[in-house]
């Protein structure tokens, strides 16, 4: 498995220092509607060159590594076990070599080993397809952005919130108002209507993984995501909470079966420090192409 | 504008919200592990001196470089919010003038900027490349066996390195601000 474990130290490579260009194109349409002079242009200005130096560094755009997340699409008979092991000897050489920071931490003792293995870390989540090849994403997803998510179970008297489309809008809403620039703002949001606690909050990770510049195929859907973007950036939180016009980037939403009792929307944050990335591979473990 | 350390209380105090400033001399990291450790009555450990000081909410990426020297390869801030319970008894008990973090602080912590006389620099969340590169040196390291790492108290040089006031020693919050007119607005479009 060494061919594999090089071609995921380099998607932990590229997904921890290169932006993707779908969001990088946001990123300079942001930085266009701020206006000239203000500290979210600075802010928008700041962020653009750190884009560009963490590539030419071939470094972390952000210190905080993340939860290191692995969506791997795979054909029946392709062996887990190997790729597992493939992929946390690629995690601790990526952290050795400075793409990742020592950032997973023992929850009973407090210890960090600095490896970034152990209980969940990384997380591999493995779904079987019918095509020949194997296709791996990797988001590396950031504490400050993971700690404003938010799980809302409808109805909510506190915002008013019925168990309907009208009621999901204002969850989705109040969890952009709560955020501010917390995140690391302008951001993203993954959301799921309904599923159970964990899959609601699974899906909405999963949301993340769409391009920015797509739209969503359902038509009730394409329209929460039009309008809660579009209304988001009219309540002038903007880059980091300094106030301004963007304050997301995208929006993505989906949605699971729920059971009549329960009516959860579950919203991921991403910061706008986007690290997303995939590649197809070939059945030895090459790298065949990119994936954003 | 320029600012640089120890920092004394009359120019801190002089800072407003929305002043974009420039930060040059020392400053200390010291996230989750070091603020519950300071206000449970830990010490800081010999050597350190937060006396007209700056502590960074930062956990930083940093290597050993061939000739063994410590070399910090990211370092953006961390959310500030966790350090709440905390930080206005610390700013307090060891003359903190400055905190440097993202995301902004609330009400007990800007209550301690404005009675000891300390501010909060909003530095750009996610810029860890931009911002190692206003790092020039790792002077020292401090509980980095205790904490690991990103938890552990890094004593860095720092040259120009930039950031916004935006809690001031007067009482002003452009978190406080900011989110009641974002409330407004979205009451505006429910």
């Amino acid at each position: 498995m060494n061919t594999w474990q090089d071609s995921i130290v380099e998607l932990i490579r590229r997904t921890s220092a290169e932006i993707p260009d779908d969001v990088q194109r946001a990123i300079l349409a942001a930085l266009e509607r701020e206006k000239k002079g203000t500290i979210a242009a600075s802010a928008m200005k700041i962020i653009e060159h750190n884009i560009a130096l963490a590539k030419q560094k071939s470094q972390p755009i952000c210190q905080d590594t993340g939860s290191v997340l692995f969506y791997v699409d795979c054909p029946a008979g392709f062996d887990q076990i190997a790729f597992t092991e493939a992929a946390r000897a690629a995690v601790k050489a990526a952290t050795q070599k400075g793409y990742l920071r020592q950032n997973s931490v023992d929850s009973l003792t407090g210890k960090n080993d600095g490896t970034n293995l152990g209980p969940g870390a990384p997380t591999l989540h493995f779904h079987q397809h019918k095509d020949a090849g194997v296709t791996v994403r990797l988001m590396l997803k950031g504490g400050g952005c993971e700690n404003v998510g938010a799980q809302y179970s409808l109805p909510d008297e506190g915002i008013k919130a019925d168990r309907d489309l009208a009621g999901c809008r204002k969850a989705i809403l109040d969890a952009v108002l709560q955020a501010q620039g917390k995140g690391c703002g302008p951001g993203v949001l993954g959301v799921c209507i309904g599923g159970d606690r964990a899959t609601g909050y699974e899906f909405s990770k999963t949301q993340l993984l769409r391009r920015l510049d797509d739209r969503n195929p359902v038509q009730e859907l394409d329209k929460l995501e039009q309008d809660i973007l579009n209304t988001a950036n009219e309540l002038g939180i903007g880059p980091m909470g300094f106030g301004g016009k963007t304050t997301l980037l995208g929006v993505k939403i989906t949605t699971a079966n729920r059971v009549p009792a329960s009516y959860f929307v579950s919203i991921s944050y991403m910061c706008w420090a986007y690290r997303r990335q995939g590649a197809r591979f070939d059945a030895t473990g090459k790298i065949l192409d990119w994936l954003y | 504008m320029n600012i640089s350390t120890p920092l004394n209380e009359a120019a801190v105090r002089k800072l407003k919200v929305g002043d974009a400033v420039e930060i040059t001399g020392v400053v200390f990291t010291g996230r989750d592990a070091v603020h519950k450790y300071l206000a449970k009555g830990g010490e800081l450990p010999a050597g350190v001196s937060l006396t007209g000081g700056i502590i960074y909410h930062c956990g930083p990426v940093v290597i050993k470089d061939d000739a063994g020297n410590w070399k910090v390869t990211a370092a953006g801030p961390t959310t500030s919010i966790r350090e709440e319970p905390y930080q206005g008894d610390i700013i307090k008990k060891f003359g903190v003038r400055a905190v440097i973090g993202k995301g902004g602080m609330a009400d007990r912590t800007l209550a301690a900027c404005r009675e000891a006389g300390a501010v909060y620099l909003h530095a750009i969340g996610g810029a860890a490349q931009v911002l190692a590169e206003h790092i020039t040196k790792v002077r020292n390291v401090y509980f980095l066996e205790k904490f690991g790492s990103p938890e552990a108290i890094w004593e860095l040089d720092v040259v120009n390195f930039p950031a916004v006031v935006t809690m001031d020693a007067n009482g002003n919050s452009l978190h406080t601000e900011v989110f009641e007119r974002s409330q407004a607005e979205l009451a505006k479009r429910l």
